[in-house]
């Protein structure tokens, strides 16, 4: 069973749509006794990392996450639930859950001319070829991304996929049954269509 | 970097899809979900949906219809119409929607933007500043549709609703909906200059070069646009839903 994990932000009816677009099937939730039974975890979200950290530390689900995480089960992180699986970041004091060794950094772009968020649609670049969630052999792979931090791998053999705005950036983290993408792609098309498609047979 | 966006823009009188002039005149197309299907094939950047007469006529935002259009869009979707409080905000996002988009309310609940800011990040909060020329050539935001005017400068007001807690704004000039006369480029580089948060410029495009043309020339980061993608020829009795391909944006990147 693939389980959302509902802490109280962002837009989880639009990942279980797109699951269910790409032939899944994936229930929200923040009950601990269902998401224990799941397999595969989903922690997406939009909004203040401290505020996430803060509603997932409340319905308990930090733990829950790091103990299904150690024992196995794969998780995916979507924007700022991909932050959240840093170890910090530069946005609130609190700590992340510090799954994979990495920060969340702000954008710094004023001196480029550079508008804050990176909102919109850009090309991604595969940095660990074999992945099974990002497949090289589809080219031009394209997402949307917004938002105002992104995240820094403290070793850069955790980086899935990169990505430009005003330079280049990690897009995308992964190692072992963790992965992290800083795009939306349940709102990226045939892109994202793709990528949930992996994401089940992962 | 992230090519400007192109974003239809699709209007809705008591869940019917229309087109308006002027912001009046509403012209009767079809069904929104269908034309959502569609825009959804043709690989639209984002889209954005605004119920023009829910504010005017009291309602709250129709939460199934809602749904049934989110649940067609695999792009980012907004949406506007009704929103009063943070639980119509809250209501709103339910229903797979990312952005939500205030207009008439921030006149009644000035602490609504920073409400929905903290929550759900300021990214997700849109202001749509409808936008009139007065004879002397001042530009008057407005509410309520187009309806109340107002007095204040829209510059110092752009600025004011940034530091209120919106992540992005759409300019939309009222007297060129619908006519297909351009963008105004001087309404739009007045207020992306004056800003940090993203532009929409809307209101007039005459052609998808227009909306991009306009994106450079301005400072704004997308474009927004109606009658173009929903009209055949510019004949509001040829209805024809279209949108540039990947490959005929690619140009833009």
């Amino acid at each position: 069973m693939i389980a959302i994990i509902d802490y109280g932000l962002g837009n989880l009816a639009s990942v279980s749509n797109m699951i269910k677009r790409a032939g899944g099937k994936a229930v929200i939730s923040n009950d601990p006794e269902i998401l224990a039974e799941a397999d595969k975890l989903i922690l997406s979200g939009v909004g203040a990392f401290g505020v996430g950290m803060a509603n997932l530390r409340e319905l308990g689900l930090d733990t829950l996450i790091k103990g299904k995480v150690s024992s196995g089960v794969k998780i995916l992180g979507i924007c700022l639930g991909a932050q959240l699986l840093t170890d910090s970041s530069e946005e609130s004091e609190c700590d992340g859950l510090g799954l994979i060794p990495a920060k969340t950094i702000r954008f710094r772009l004023e001196h480029l001319g550079l508008k804050t968020p990176h909102m919109g649609w850009s090309n991604i670049h595969i940095s660990q070829q074999s992945h099974p969630l990002i497949q090289s052999n589809q080219p031009n792979q394209r997402y949307y991304f917004v938002h105002s931090y992104y995240i820094k791998c403290s070793d850069i053999e955790d980086e899935l996929c990169r990505c430009d705005y005003g330079s280049s950036f990690t897009a995308g983290i992964a190692r072992g049954n963790i992965a992290g993408v800083q795009f939306h792609p349940e709102k990226s098309h045939i892109y994202g269509l793709h990528f949930f498609q992996n994401f089940l047979a992962w | 970097m992230a090519r400007a966006r192109i974003i239809p823009i699709l209007t809705i009188d008591n869940g019917k899809l229309v087109k308006t002039v002027k912001f009046q005149k509403p012209n009767y197309l079809g069904d929104p979900i269908n034309a959502i299907k569609i825009f959804n094939d043709k690989m639209i950047d984002e889209i954005v949906i605004l119920d023009i007469t829910a504010s005017m006529q009291k309602r709250k935002p129709t939460l199934n219809l809602i749904y049934q259009m989110a649940s067609e869009c695999f792009s980012p979707l907004g949406y506007g119409g009704g929103i009063n409080s943070f639980e119509d905000a809250k209501s709103v996002f339910e229903q797979g929607v990312e952005k939500i988009i205030i207009n008439s309310a921030i006149q009644k609940n000035p602490s609504l933007l920073r409400d929905i800011a903290d929550v759900y990040g300021s990214q997700s909060v849109v202001v749509s500043l409808d936008v009139k020329k007065t004879l002397f050539g001042k530009w008057r935001p407005c509410f309520n549709s187009g309806r109340n005017k107002t007095k204040q400068d829209v510059v110092s007001l752009a600025r004011h609703l940034e530091k209120a807690g919106a992540g992005e704004l759409i300019v939309h000039s009222i007297e060129r909906d619908g006519t297909f006369c351009g963008l105004d480029r001087e309404l739009t580089e007045s207020i992306a200059n004056s800003v940090g948060i993203p532009i929409i410029a809307c209101g007039g495009a005459s052609s998808v070069l227009d909306m991009t043309e306009t994106v450079s020339a301005t400072g704004a980061s997308a474009a927004a646009a109606g009658s173009i993608f929903v009209y055949k020829d510019r004949n509001p009795k040829s209805i024809l839903i279209s949108y540039p391909t990947s490959k005929e944006l690619l140009p833009f990147e």
